[in-house]
């Protein structure tokens, strides 16, 4: 099993339009947490910040150990999902995961294999020259998963990546992701508005409000009548 | 932030393709104080009550060509809005994108083939008039051209912001119950009222600068606007004094209609096109259908006319000779070589400034509103639809006067000018396209590392093909057709075919400028019709 990078915010701040945001927190690698909180609390911010698409006004951002807060996105150990726009839309799928492997598309022997097998390994065998537009809602965010894992970087971001799928299939695509995390052990951040996404496959939860992280638990404890009580309230018990 | 040396570039280019634009109208200013400066009486002097008179009628006619032009587009508009699924509706909206890409020169021999004194129509009016009809020259000629261009024009945009009713509203109407008249008052007049200060600011604008449909169908002092005057000073009276009080006047003119429509909040360059959903189809009352069906009737007889007129008159010509003739064929080579320079310089120019602005958007914090240099980049272009061509070539042309360069420099200002003409145009085009891609891609291509070339290779260009295609076919076109500069500039060593085409109806020779007319007019559309083929190729 490959593993995770342990990922630590000290002291970021950071100030989008009047809300000034403060993090302050660390996960143990090759966990999986549940970012939750009330819209507008900073959920997606926190990720841009760790994926390097926000640069902090004070603070430091550690992945793995290594201070990255002055990196490129691309040059930091993360890959991130999207709700949307995953794929460029006048690329195939084969192309789309491709890029993960190098950005100029020239791709090796090796890597075109690597692609294909990944294709496979999400379940889009066949669907390699298929065009975003011809596939459906979940197929696109499995390639990109797909893209993913051909990137094997140790931290994996998803901003609400199975927010505009139906149960049933935000069901398989949960039951996916715990199975590429059993593989590649990547430290998992995914946000999301569902608990019963947190109690599927996080072992952690990361509760935001108002611009700052108020608690960081396991998630048992969170749901459990002990929880915090913030936290309780948001998800109304 | 990510890849800052590519963003840089950008950036760099935009400003770059800011100074060619500011050189091109700044030395077109700086021959007017020159020349200001050198016989300032001569300019003081030459504001005198003709000169007023002119600036009234510049201003009058583009009231009237407005007023003619926008009010029936809105109703037009609504009822192509309203009759959703006809056969035939999609040509005619087709139909009407085709004077945009007509040459002004070639519509002004349409409306004269249709109603000149020897026109299509003239023995008809001669007889219901009472006595020979003496044709349609002067102000009724200008309005009947500028309402050809701009009617249609207006009633797509017009279309265009109907089409932005979310669909769910027009549902909502048809289970209220709604007529024609409670729905155009609670759901269309609401989006079209919107819409227009912009459309009509627009078309305002096109009107008050239109200098070919003027020197051609224009007659005379009593119908003459500022453009063409000052086209007369320099080349016919050889006074640059008063070509100076005159283009200062046109300046302060179109700067203050501008300025105007800026505060009620038009949008001079036009924004993104919307995606839009399938219409919802509206139910429509047999009285309404009929009189929906009779307005686009009527607006398209009056859009196909002129040009079922030109193909008419132009198939009347001898032809033949006309393919035959040295002359011809060496206009339409420097036309095709001076618009494809013109085209490129243009796109270059314009994808230059959209980059730019977009970089500059994404780099700078949210919140924090836009530096003058992003703002230069967004509205800078559209700043040279107050200076229009013959302005900037008046100022070249009175700068190079004391050279003896002038008709040498010829093919170097019809490719300027035309370039920094279209970009206001070129821009609408590629921006909208540029900036969605931009949204849509910007995060990812940070996250996966992908910059530089290729970028360009595997995510710009693909998406930007396209507009950037529409927009080459449209410059070029403008280009083709553009008679301001070449007027001005044009001379035995260097004819377009606009100016031989002037030449030949100036020399009375109507059956060979119809024909000329009739070759622009085809290479104009094929222009647009393969570039709009080529770019739909691989979408």
């Amino acid at each position: 099993m490959r593993s995770g990078a342990a990922i630590g915010l000290e002291s970021v701040t950071f100030s989008y339009g009047e809300t000034p945001m403060r993090f302050d927190f660390a996960l143990p690698a090759s966990s999986i947490a549940a970012v939750m909180g009330p819209s507008g609390s900073g959920k997606s911010t926190l990720l841009n910040l760790i994926a390097g698409f926000e640069k902090p006004a004070s603070g430091r951002i550690r992945i793995g150990g290594e201070d990255v807060t002055e990196l490129a996105p691309a040059r930091r150990p993360v890959s991130m999902v999207f709700q949307e726009n995953n794929l460029f839309a006048h690329l195939d799928v084969f192309s789309n995961v491709g890029l993960g492997r190098s950005p100029s598309l020239a791709l090796s022997g090796d890597d075109r294999a690597d692609v294909t097998e990944a294709l496979a390994r999400v379940g889009l065998e066949g669907k390699e020259r298929r065009l975003p537009r011809e596939l459906s809602g979940g197929e696109r965010q499995r390639v990109a998963l797909a893209r993913v894992l051909v990137r094997k970087r140790p931290v994996l971001l998803l901003d609400e990546p199975f927010a505009s799928l139906g149960p049933a299939l935000r069901q398989e695509m949960l039951d996916l992701l715990r199975e590429l995390h059993a593989e590649q052990g990547m430290t998992v951040l995914m946000v999301t508005h569902h608990p019963e996404d947190a109690r599927a496959i996080a072992g952690k939860v990361v509760f935001l409000e108002d611009g700052t992280v108020t608690a960081v638990g396991d998630t048992p404890a969170f749901f459990s009548d002990a929880g915090p009580k913030s936290f309780r309230r948001y998800i109304g018990r | 932030m990510n890849a800052p040396r590519a963003t840089d570039r950008r950036v760099l280019a935009g400003i770059l393709a800011l100074g060619v634009v500011a050189i091109l109208v700044g030395g077109a200013f700086a021959g007017l104080a020159v020349e200001a400066a050198r016989d300032w009486s001569g300019a003081v002097s030459a504001f005198d009550p003709y000169l007023m008179r002119v600036a009234r009628f510049t201003l009058w006619q583009a009231v009237l060509s407005t007023l003619l032009a926008v009010v029936p587009a809105l109703f037009v508009a609504r009822a192509l809005a309203r009759q959703a699924h006809f056969p035939g509706r999609a040509l005619i909206l087709r139909l009407f994108a085709l004077p945009l890409a007509l040459p002004a020169i070639v519509v002004a021999l349409g409306v004269l083939a249709l109603l000149g004194r020897a026109g299509i129509f003239a023995d008809f009016l001669s007889a219901i008039g009472g006595g020979r009809w003496q044709g349609i020259y002067g102000l009724s000629g200008i309005l009947v051209a500028h309402v050809f261009f701009n009617l249609p024009l207006a009633a797509r945009l017009f279309l265009l912001a109907l089409e932005t009713v979310p669909a769910d509203q027009l549902r909502l109407a048809g289970q209220l119950g709604m007529g024609a008249r409670s729905s155009f008052r609670f759901v269309e007049w609401p989006v079209l009222r919107a819409a227009l200060p912009g459309v009509a600011g627009l078309v305002f604008m096109l009107c008050i600068t239109s200098f070919t449909i003027v020197l051609t169908l224009g007659g005379g002092p009593r119908a003459t606007t500022l453009e063409v005057a000052i086209y007369q000073a320099l080349r016919f009276d050889f006074d640059p004094a008063r070509a100076v009080a005159l283009t200062v006047l046109q300046i302060v003119l179109t700067a203050v209609v501008v300025i105007l429509l800026m505060r009620v909040g038009a949008n001079m360059s036009g924004d993104a096109n919307l995606q839009v959903a399938a219409r919802v189809p509206v139910s429509t009352s047999g009285t309404e259908k009929a009189f929906n069906f009779l307005l686009i009737a009527a607006a398209l007889a009056f859009v196909a006319g002129p040009m079922a007129a030109t193909v008419i008159a132009g198939l009347g010509a001898d032809l033949a000779r006309l393919a035959a003739d040295p002359a011809v064929h060496q206009a339409i080579l420097t036309s095709l070589v001076l618009a494809a320079l013109s085209a490129f310089l243009c796109v270059a120019l314009s994808t230059a400034l959209v980059m730019a602005r977009r970089a500059m958007e994404l780099k700078r914090p949210a919140g924090k509103t836009p530096g003058i240099v992003e703002k230069a980049l967004d509205t800078g272009a559209s700043f040279v639809l107050v200076v229009p061509p013959i302005v900037v070539g008046a100022g070249w042309f009175i700068l190079l006067r004391q050279t003896g360069q002038v008709f040498a420099i010829a093919p170097v200002m019809v490719v300027a000018v035309n370039a920094v003409m279209a970009m206001p145009f070129a821009i609408r085009a590629i921006r909208p396209a540029h900036d969605a891609a931009s949204a849509r891609h910007e995060k990812l291509c940070a996250a996966l590392g992908i910059s530089g070339l290729a970028r360009l290779r595997l995510v710009d260009w693909p998406t930007l093909r396209r507009p950037l295609g529409t927009a080459t076919a449209f410059a070029m076109a403008l280009s083709l057709g553009d008679l301001g500069v070449i007027a001005l500039f044009g001379s035995d060593a260097v004819q377009t075919l606009p100016y031989l085409l002037l030449a030949r109806m100036g020399a009375y020779r109507t059956a060979d400028a119809a024909g000329l007319a009739l070759f622009l007019g085809i290479l104009c559309l094929v222009l647009m019709l393969v570039a709009d083929r080529t770019g739909k190729a691989r979408g």
